[in-house]
């Protein structure tokens, strides 16, 4: 039953971080660049899951529940600060976000 | 010659410190203190040093001895601060050195320096600048003790050069006078030609010799055979010149005279410190120093006798013809140093140093006396609108009269001696070049230039304190004695002047008064013993020597008597001589074109490399292409780098994947 | 054809399509449910590689609680269609996709070189219970503790930061 090769979920892993990553560059909604991370950090969590069942081993799995741990905590703070940007720009456009640029 | 012995001394060390140690601290709180405080502590230090100055020499008497061949020898003190720096083989200690000869400079320094330091309490009064004035007197009494006190010619050096800043600073001291700045620039600039020789002749020593201790060199030259000092000869002769066209620029002499004159923009104790008693003597005093390195080039040895003779000459003529009473004294300052160059050009060191004594004496005493004056009249300075002072100002007016009785070589007052002495080796000495006959043209135009400086000294004298009064009513009703602090130096300066002299009874008199010795000549014979015994002088017996010190008296005396006649009393006669000569006149008045032609030649010159230099270097160069090449470097690859940096968060993102991507390659290669 | 390779192509697709549409949905509300479906298929993708706690956890954190937070954060703010991005291509865009191409090269590469040919396939049997609540839950609690601790803290800051945060004046 388990024949497929490690690569290929690394592979799927990769697809996943790489589609992530240009969403996060790419889309200048704030929430949306905002859920590409989210993205990104499932497509770690893919990789930690392989490579916990390939060494059979359960801290690659206890590691996937730190991340979903912290990224709560990152959604929760990450939207807070959008609320705010949004308060005092009334936009969530990545690119308005210029204040510290001058 | 026998070795001298050396004797470690820490004292010296102080000495020189002292007047430092007032220059910070007057520098750094100067500005906040009361004034009071700032002057006791500038006028202390110096006092202090002063006393362990006596002390040191007193020390150096005590360690006296009788030499090998008969004279008296005195060792010397010594002390090595630091090593200063050492590369390769050569080692140059920061190392003191107190020997007879420096003995003299020291107390000529501190114990002058002093008295003029006393005396700018009472001259400086109520200038704005009270606490850098004292600052830079006091640094530059540092920078002199370096000077004479320095056994290595590094440390010798850079007091050397501590000097030329200090009297740049002074000279300056008013800056906001562009005529007084521009005096300060001229004469930094043109010392600075001359150090520049001075480095050069240091370099050729480096090589030659080895060493830079006055101390070695001394052995080394001593050690030198005569075949290697004929092998030698350029380099020596080099380096003679060299070091002389460095004591030319100094003590200013034909070619490089032409700052001193304007130096007189300075405040007058500077004039009387600086550019009278002490640092325009350091080239004679760096040749008395070296004479045993001198004497080793008799075309050198010529060359500065002639220079010395001519300048004391030339420079006397135009004192003739001034009018501002500082001007008179500093062309008499020149005259007398050329005087100074005269004697150690003849291979008489002792006259040199003599001369030099006395004249810190005398002529410090006339520049005080001329502060005093104008100080008296409120910055009057020519001495066309003076006269008939000796009812307002007695003090000055008789202390006056002593300096001007020593410089003119009245008998037995101190220039008497010395310049008796200039004047006798110059006609006795049989070394120089041109012969017995260049001998006698230096001494007749010694004898000139005695003769003309007693004139134009009593042409002062008259024209200030006798006569009439010819200042418009306003400033004479203003006209006062000076406070103590002035006349007390003055008084105690004109006793030196009046009585220095009796230190160098020359052997013609002291024979002839029952053996009285030249106490001078016994104290610095360990010195300049070995370079005196170089020469032979012709003449037996005293025949000569009572004549050329006749001839110098009467001179001497006949100025005196011509300055009466023509100034003494009412009289249209200079006038009348001025019209009837007034292309000489007038080649005088304007101090024989030298300035302008300097202006026109050097200064031209210096003019157009600078205009090339300008062009081709700052504008091209630096500004094209260092200062905005540069900028617009930065600018293009700021334009590069603005990409990264954007201030776009995404680029930022974008960037740190690249990082991540060419990280994990370079992982994986 | 085993069932593995299916299921793996049908999730590991599912995922990648509905990533894609995260991407490029105009509609963030579209995107965050399109994320959501994306989330449902790692899950089983986890759930393949004996990843059953981790599983359920992304089903029940992610989809669950996290996503809800945002489509909540989206219909507070309630932009709508607000955001219209032109499809032009500037210079960051050409730079994101340079470094998208760069990463995903990398990435394939490391994948296929980090582990070597011969080992590449899993080993086959797995201990009973593997990747359970039991399991995972014990290494938790024993080995694990204190970074288990200090998520627990790390979330109580999450907490108060967002209410800091969020907070009409701070």
């Amino acid at each position: 039953m388990l024949s497929l090769p490690l690569s290929w979920y690394l592979m799927l892993s990769a697809t996943l971080f790489v589609m992530g990553a240009l969403g996060l560059l790419l889309r200048r909604n704030a929430i949306v660049a905002f859920m590409c991370v989210e993205v990104m950090l499932n497509a770690v969590n893919l990789t930690f899951i392989a490579f916990s069942k390939y060494h059979q081993d359960y801290t690659g799995q206890v590691f996937v529940f730190m991340v979903i741990a912290v990224a709560a905590a990152e959604a929760g703070i990450g939207l807070a600060m959008i609320v705010n940007m949004f308060r005092h720009k009334h936009s969530v456009q990545v690119d308005e976000a210029t204040l510290l640029r001058h | 010659m026998q070795d001298i012995p050396i004797y470690e001394f820490t004292l010296l060390g102080w000495i020189a410190l002292l007047p430092l140690l007032g220059a910070i601290f007057n520098g750094i709180l100067g500005a906040r203190l009361p004034r009071a405080l700032v002057s006791t502590v500038a006028a202390g230090a110096m006092g202090v040093a002063f006393i362990l100055s006596i002390v040191a020499v007193w020390t150096l008497f005590q360690g006296r001895f009788e030499g090998a061949d008969g004279h008296t020898l005195y060792g010397a003190l010594y002390h090595n601060v630091f090593t200063w720096f050492e590369v390769g083989s050569l080692r140059v200690d920061f190392e003191l050195l107190l020997d007879p000869l420096s003995a003299v400079m020291i107390l000529i320094i501190t114990g002058v320096g002093f008295l003029i330091h006393v005396y700018s309490i009472g001259y400086m009064e109520g200038d704005r600048s009270w606490w850098r004035f004292f600052t830079y007197l006091n640094f530059f009494v540092f920078a002199m003790l370096m000077l004479v006190l320095g056994d290595n010619l590094v440390v010798l050096f850079l007091g050397w050069e501590g000097v030329g800043v200090a009297s740049y600073l002074l000279i300056g001291f008013w800056y906001e006078d562009d005529e007084k700045a521009s005096a300060g620039k001229k004469a930094f600039i043109v010392n600075r030609v001359g150090d520049f020789a001075v480095l050069l002749a240091l370099f050729l020593l480096v090589i030659y010799a080895g060493s830079l201790s006055v101390v070695e060199l001394r052995e080394w030259a001593s050690t030198l055979s005569p075949a290697q000092v004929t092998a030698l000869g350029g380099v020596l002769t080099a380096i003679c010149i060299l070091l002389f066209i460095g004591c030319t620029g100094k003590s200013a002499q034909i070619p490089l005279f032409v700052w001193l004159p304007d130096a007189m923009a300075g405040p007058t104790p500077v004039s009387a410190l600086i550019h009278a008693a002490t640092m325009v003597t350091a080239g004679v005093y760096l040749i008395a120093r070296l004479n045993f390195l001198f004497v080793l080039s008799p075309t050198a040895m010529t060359l500065i006798a002639v220079i010395g003779g001519l300048t004391a000459f030339f420079a006397a003529t135009i004192g003739v013809v001034q009018n501002d009473i500082k001007k008179v004294l500093a062309y008499s300052t020149v005259s007398q140093l050329g005087f100074m160059f005269l004697a150690v050009g003849v291979g008489s060191f002792f006259a040199g140093v003599f001369h030099l004594m006395t004249h810190a004496f005398f002529k410090a005493l006339l520049f005080l006396g001329a502060g005093s004056v104008i100080h008296g009249m409120h910055h009057e300075q020519d001495i066309r609108r003076m006269g008939g002072l000796k009812d307002y100002m007695p003090i000055t007016r008789w202390t006056f009269l002593v300096g001007c009785l020593a410089i003119a070589g009245f008998p037995l007052f101190s220039g008497f001696f010395s310049k008796d002495e200039i004047l006798w080796y110059t006609l006795a000495n049989v070394h120089l070049l041109g012969g017995v006959n260049l001998s006698w043209f230096l001494w007749f135009l010694a004898l000139g230039t005695a003769f003309l400086t007693a004139f134009y000294m009593f042409r002062l004298y008259f024209l200030t304190f006798e006569g009439e009064c010819r200042a418009d009513e306003k400033t004479r009703s203003h006209i006062h004695e000076s406070p103590l602090a002035m006349t007390l130096p003055l008084v105690v300066l004109a006793v030196l002047a009046g009585f220095g002299g009796f230190v160098g009874i020359p052997p013609v008199l002291g024979n002839a008064l029952g053996g009285l010795p030249n106490v001078m000549h016994d104290w610095l014979y360990q010195v300049i013993g070995p370079g005196e015994a170089f020469f032979a002088y012709r003449f037996e017996g005293y025949g000569m020597a009572w004549m050329s010190m006749a001839a110098a008296t009467a001179s001497g005396i006949g100025g005196i008597a011509l300055a009466w006649l023509f100034y003494g009393k009412p009289s249209d006669v200079p006038g009348a001589m001025a019209e009837k000569a007034a292309a000489v006149h007038r080649i005088l008045s304007n101090k024989y074109y030298v300035d302008e032609f300097y202006a026109a030649t050097v200064g031209r010159g210096v003019t157009l490399l600078g205009r090339v230099c300008h062009r081709l270097v700052d504008e091209l160069l630096i500004d094209t292409l260092l200062v905005n090449g540069t900028a617009r470097l930065m600018g293009f690859l700021g334009s590069v780098l603005r990409v990264v940096q954007n201030g776009q968060v995404q680029r930022y993102v974008a960037f740190v994947f690249l990082g991540i991507a060419i990280i994990l390659y370079l992982v994986l290669r | 054809m085993g069932a593995e390779t299916i299921f793996f192509f049908l999730f590991g697709g599912g995922a990648i399509l509905s990533t894609l549409g995260v991407l490029l949905s105009r509609n963030p509300i579209n995107s965050a449910i399109s994320l959501v479906v994306s989330f449902f298929f790692l899950a089983g993708i986890y759930a393949m590689l004996s990843a059953h706690l981790n599983a359920i956890m992304q089903i029940m954190v992610y989809a669950g609680a996290i996503m809800v937070l945002f489509v909540f954060v989206l219909m507070l703010l309630n932009f709508g269609d607000e955001e219209h991005e032109k499809p032009r291509l500037n210079p960051t865009q050409i730079i994101s996709l340079l470094v998208g191409a760069a990463l995903l090269i990398a990435m394939f590469s490391a994948a296929t070189a980090f582990v070597d040919g011969s080992r590449q396939v899993f080993h086959p049997s797995m201990p009973p219970g593997f990747g359970g609540v039991e399991a995972i839950g014990h290494a938790l609690l024993t080995s694990y503790v204190l970074p288990f601790e200090m998520a627990a803290v790390l979330l109580l800051v999450g907490i108060v930061g967002a209410v800091v945060v969020a907070k009409r004046r701070f």
